[in-house]
């Protein structure tokens, strides 16, 4: 029957979208699981470090870090991650967005800014609208490692050794649910120690071999391993905003065809109908 | 009772050691360091070797670190693991290469950001996909 042969087609076709979208969504929920127990995994570390730091801003040592000293802002720099892949909904586009106020508003102080971008979302949206971009990395695939991230955060480092930067920033999105992902700006240099515990009595470490060196180490990892968690956060979003994505994918592919079904049949009865009332037309013309 | 000191080991990815120990071994930046509860605050680098602690029930754990730093406190002794090799020069050729990347990106563009023309278009696809969201609603699924 020749009936409705392009919505089959059509039917066929968006089942066969809808089948991939239902195995990405899949895909991304198993990955989603994945990334939270890494993001988890990383947290220790970074709480260590805090604490040290937290330690090193109480010590009054003999040497002050100029990560720890507040100067005035003169260039600033932005550190924005990012995913590799797109279809996550507006993932990405949240985030840039937030970058891009916050960017403003040192812009509108006559203040420039330089940037450093993790994955190719943010590297392609900058690349495309321009900006000083000082270091860039994607390609970090859903395990990344620290290793992958030292040449970016040395570079953002360097620059703030030198004075290029008085500031530091990292925007990534923060994974508050599997439905809920916020983009954060968030300070890194010069690092901000939170007040806590009164100060009982001073005191400093020993260091070995020297306080600048060991300091220049620990500050240097403790960034890091901010940026770390930033990536490893915003790769658990990635999976969580497409996983949602695709499942209203799916989830439109559902109605779509259901309505195109409807639409089918109907014409396939009119068909019939038409068949029917021929066939007794002709009949009753041969009587 | 002996007195013990507690022990954290973690690395960036991971925590790797958690407990209470009568006595940690460690490899210094200036040498070896053996330490006893109450040993007095220090900070320090270790070099790639074997971090061993004396734990309370008289058995001792191995772990390899690849370099990292030592935090003392008087009963709390932390390990921060590096997970990655490190040295000057490998850290040096990391920045080198991602600079490069950053020049490739740059290349025959312009290098003031345009701050109106990314607003429109983040605000445009923001709209878009709001408008979608309605009419997902508006249609009733």
């Amino acid at each position: 029957m020749a009936v409705g042969k392009e919505i089959r087609t059509k039917i066929k076709s968006i089942k066969n979208t809808q089948k991939i979208t239902r195995a990405m969504e899949m895909v991304a929920a198993s990955k989603m699981r994945k990334a939270q127990d890494r993001m988890e995994a990383s947290r220790p570390y970074s709480e260590k470090m805090r604490n040290v730091i937290g330690h090193l801003a109480h010590a009054h040592p003999e040497y002050k870090h100029p990560y720890m000293v507040e100067r005035e802002a003169k260039r600033v720099g932005f550190i924005i991650i990012s995913s590799d892949r797109g279809l996550c909904g507006g993932l990405n586009n949240n985030m840039l967005r937030a970058s891009v106020i916050a960017m403003k508003e040192w812009n509108d102080k006559g203040i420039k800014i330089d940037l450093c971008t993790i994955g190719k979302k943010a590297n392609a949206f900058f690349g495309r609208m321009g900006g000083r971009i000082l270091a860039e990395k994607s390609g970090l695939g859903d395990a990344p490692q620290i290793a992958d991230l030292i040449g970016v955060v040395k570079v953002m480092l360097d620059a703030y050794d030198k004075g290029e930067l008085d500031r530091l920033y990292l925007v990534y999105n923060e994974f508050v649910n599997t439905m809920t992902q916020k983009p954060q700006t968030m300070q890194l240099l010069p690092i901000q120690a939170e007040p806590e515990e009164e100060l009982k009595h001073h005191w400093d470490y020993l260091y070995e071999p020297e306080a600048k060196e060991v300091l220049d180490g620990v500050l240097m990892r403790y960034i890091e391993s901010l940026v770390y968690q930033g990536v490893v956060e915003n790769n658990a979003c990635e999976q969580a905003a497409r996983m949602v994505a695709m499942k209203s994918a799916s989830d439109n592919a559902g109605d779509i065809i259901g309505e195109l079904q409807l639409a089918y049949n109907k014409a396939r009865q009119a068909a019939i109908t038409q068949e029917i009332s021929e066939i007794v037309g002709g009949a009753a013309a041969i009587q | 009772m002996a007195m013990t000191v507690h022990v954290d080991i973690v690395s960036a990815e991971s925590e790797i050691f958690s407990g209470t120990a009568e006595m940690v071994f460690a490899p210094g930046a200036m040498g070896e360091v053996g330490i006893l509860p109450r040993h007095a605050p220090l900070l320090t680098h270790l070099r790639p070797g074997e971090v061993r602690v004396k734990k309370t029930d008289g058995g001792e754990e191995t772990f390899y670190v690849s370099g990292g730093i030592l935090e003392i406190q008087p009963h709390v002794v932390t390990v921060l693991s590096d997970t990655a090799l490190r040295a000057k020069d490998i850290d040096e050729a990391a920045a080198l290469e991602a600079k490069q990347r950053a020049e490739q990106v740059l290349a025959d563009k312009t290098s003031e950001f345009e701050y109106a023309r990314a607003e429109k278009e983040l605000a445009e696809a923001v709209a878009q996909l709001h408008a979608l969201q309605r009419l997902r609603k508006k249609v009733g699924r």
